[in-house]
């Protein structure tokens, strides 16, 4: 049951399930703002949102936290699990803590923003959005990402930037390998400008986007290599 | 005099052209359509129609309910088709706009569904399409949470019966400037989509992906999971485990846009087998009929339609039967009201194939119209009549599949049961868990095998 405390409607995963969370959330006129408390890691809050409501989750949530999203801001002050602002299009989701694998999934637009670390596959198949780490992430990052930007704040596991698309990694500490057809190009001045929007819109303020390594497609893959006349 | 010729039979004629042709290009074949090979099918099993022991329905008169329900239960909005016979998921992309808005006006025509494919979901579609499955597939191009809402089911495809195992194919000169634009793609680029889904892994994940759908769509519509039929009895439990409203079994003729030869001869298994051991999976769950099972890959007629539902199946899903009535494999186009049909053969020539052997969708030059981004090639199909050939398709199989239900005494077509069909062959009585005809053998019966 939804309760309104100083204009803030407050939900409480601990009485409500998953379903009431979210048809309350959707039922928000346009601006409004809602608490979820209790969390708990219960999967698939804020899940669909599509209009302008401002959403902060207290505690750690489970899984597509803020997912299928557009127009919405969702900020969690605990950590994630999987897939965090999955398939987002447009509004953010913002994690305060870690988040798992995936996150960022074929978001096709909006901006993730994780403060801790991130799982492997971070912004796998991104398809527009932004994802932001502030801390590190596990391995086949940008997986097949085709548009948009991942910027990460510490170190990139092994793998980064498989079958990249046209999607841009950036990437301030080590990277433990590329993947099949990642490259590292040099930096631009519009790059810098780019990190450096990105970074602030984040929050954060420990990135030199003048330091940052860039990961790009190196194109190999987008044709097949043995072609005889359309015979393939 | 002198000698006969004497060909090889580990070396035939077309294994020693396909060497030659790998040999030139450095490349696997790629190729549409499904598996040519033979394999043991619904055609080596016949019905036990109605004699002494059976009392038949009049044929010609009395009523039969063809009526299916898809996902009651748990959706507020299941699907309910007029019919049994459903079209698969194919893209806009691998097929023409037109293709697929005639697909959507016949199967709208007969009260059934049409499905979207890899690609996403075109207004066009949406249009023509009064019920329509939204495919949720792992590329996830062009999927969004606004066309999410307005689909009639969601499917969550892990696989495919023409390539289980494998992504999507789409190659460059069908990735035009809309295409690439819906899929987030540079123009002409030859895209292989992933086989694996970006944010689940296992049927454990899964479940919560199923949960999220549910939420993004607030539990109104059903979720379908599709699969190719490989491991059918685990990942048909493993489907019902993870919440499906609805399972998917695609066998291995099943047809694609596009992808490996190899992959489309040499993986998966007959729909023949599969239907029963899906089947099978939802009985041990008891779950059969309220979680509902589709099947598909080379379903052609009424009797194949007949005989999926009698080994268990709820409904099916044609594709490459579909595009054939379309005019798929005509010698000629559709013509329009200008102008009369034009013979194409010429351009299956051209393309190394003639009308009724083509399997060329994968090159975008389809001469019909229907596999094609070309302006000039989709304009070859009508909109209009292409539509009328394929709702007199879907008419025609469900009068065959009545006609046989009515003589096996149903009066409603789900009625069917495997105790209506015996086999032609060992293996189709095997496979489809039916006596071998004229006799009370089932091969493999009680021996415990998946």
């Amino acid at each position: 049951m939804a309760c309104v405390s100083t204009d803030v409607v407050v939900l409480d995963a601990a009485v409500d399930d998953t379903r009431t969370i979210n048809r309350a959330l959707r039922a928000l006129p346009d601006g409004a703002r809602a608490r979820i408390e209790h969390a708990r890691g219960r999967h698939n809050l804020a899940v669909g949102l599509h209009h302008p409501v401002t959403v902060d989750v207290v505690g750690n949530a489970g899984y597509y936290c803020g997912a299928l999203g557009e127009r919405a801001t969702v900020r969690v002050d605990g950590s994630v699990g999987w897939c965090a602002g999955e398939n987002l299009m447009s509004g953010s989701v913002t994690v305060r803590g870690h988040a798992g694998q995936s996150t960022g999934a074929s978001a096709h637009g909006g901006l993730v923003v994780v403060h801790g670390d991130a799982g492997a596959r971070t912004a796998i198949s991104l398809k527009g959005g932004r994802v932001a780490v502030a801390g590190s992430i596990g391995h086949a990052g940008a997986f097949m990402a085709q548009a948009g930007v991942l910027l990460v704040g510490g170190d990139a596991g092994d793998g980064l930037g498989d079958s990249l698309y046209e999607a841009t990694v950036f990437v301030a500490g080590r990277i433990a390998s590329l993947g099949a057809d990642a490259r590292v190009e040099d930096l631009t001045d519009d790059d810098v400008a780019v990190a450096v929007a990105l970074a602030d819109e984040a929050g954060f303020d420990h990135i030199d986007a003048t330091s940052l390594t860039k990961v790009t497609s190196a194109r190999s893959l987008y044709r097949f290599d043995a072609l005889a006349a359309q015979r393939y | 005099m002198p000698r006969t010729p004497r060909p090889s039979a580990t070396f035939p004629a077309a294994v020693i052209e396909q060497i030659h042709e790998l040999s030139d290009v450095g490349h696997y074949e790629i190729r549409g359509w499904g598996a040519k090979r033979a394999v043991p099918s619904f055609d080596d099993l016949t019905f036990l129609t109605s004699s002494l022991t059976r009392y038949p329905l009049e044929g010609y008169r009395e009523a039969i309910d063809t009526t299916t329900v898809l996902g009651a239960g748990r959706a507020e909005r299941p699907l309910v088709l007029d019919v049994p016979i459903t079209i698969a998921g194919m893209s806009f992309g691998s097929l023409s706009a037109a293709a697929k808005e005639a697909l959507g006006r016949a199967a709208s025509a007969v009260g059934t569904s049409t499905t979207t494919g890899d690609g996403g979901m075109t207004p066009e579609e949406r249009q023509a399409s009064a019920k329509l499955v939204y495919q949720c597939l792992p590329s996830r191009y062009g999927f969004t949470p606004a066309d999410l809402r307005v689909a009639d089911a969601v499917e969550v495809v892990v696989g495919q019966g023409a390539k289980p195992g494998g992504g999507g194919m789409l190659l460059g000169q069908k990735v035009g400037e809309r295409v690439a634009a819906m899929r987030t793609l540079p123009e002409g680029v030859d895209q292989r989509s992933a086989s694996r889904h970006p944010d689940w892994t296992g049927p454990d994940d899964l479940r919560i992906k199923i949960d999220e759908l549910r939420e993004a769509t607030d539990g109104q519509v059903p979720i379908f999971v599709k699969m190719g039929a490989t491991r059918v009895p685990y990942d048909v439990k493993l489907a019902v485990a993870a919440g499906a409203d609805v399972v998917v079994v695609d066998g291995m003729q099943g047809g694609t846009g596009a992808t490996q030869d190899v992959f489309i001869e040499h993986t998966g298994i007959p729909t023949l087998p599969a239907v029963r051991q899906a089947a099978e999976a939802l009985r041990d769950l008891d779950v059969h009929h309220d979680v509902q099972l589709i099947v598909s890959g080379g379903i052609r007629s009424g009797a194949d339609v007949a005989k999926a539902l009698a080994l268990g199946a709820d409904a099916v899903s044609i594709g490459v039967a579909a595009l054939v009535a379309l005019g798929c494999n005509r010698s000629t186009t559709t013509g329009d009201d200008r102008s009369p049909p034009e013979d194409v053969t010429d351009d299956y020539l051209a393309l190394g194939a003639t009308p009724g052997t083509c399997h060329h969708c994968h090159t975008g030059r389809c001469p019909v119209g229907i596999t094609t981004q070309d302006p000039e090639l989709e304009a070859r199909l009508d909109v209009e009549r292409a539509s009328r050939r394929v709702e007199n398709y879907l008419r025609s199989l469900t009068m065959e599949l009545t006609t046989l239900a009515r003589a096996c005494g149903k009066s409603d077509v789900h009625n069917l049961e495997p105790e209506d069909l015996v086999a032609l062959t060992v293996e189709a009585a095997a496979m489809a868990g039916v006596p071998l005809a004229g006799t009370s053998w089932v091969p493999g019966a009680g021996a415990g095998l998946p």
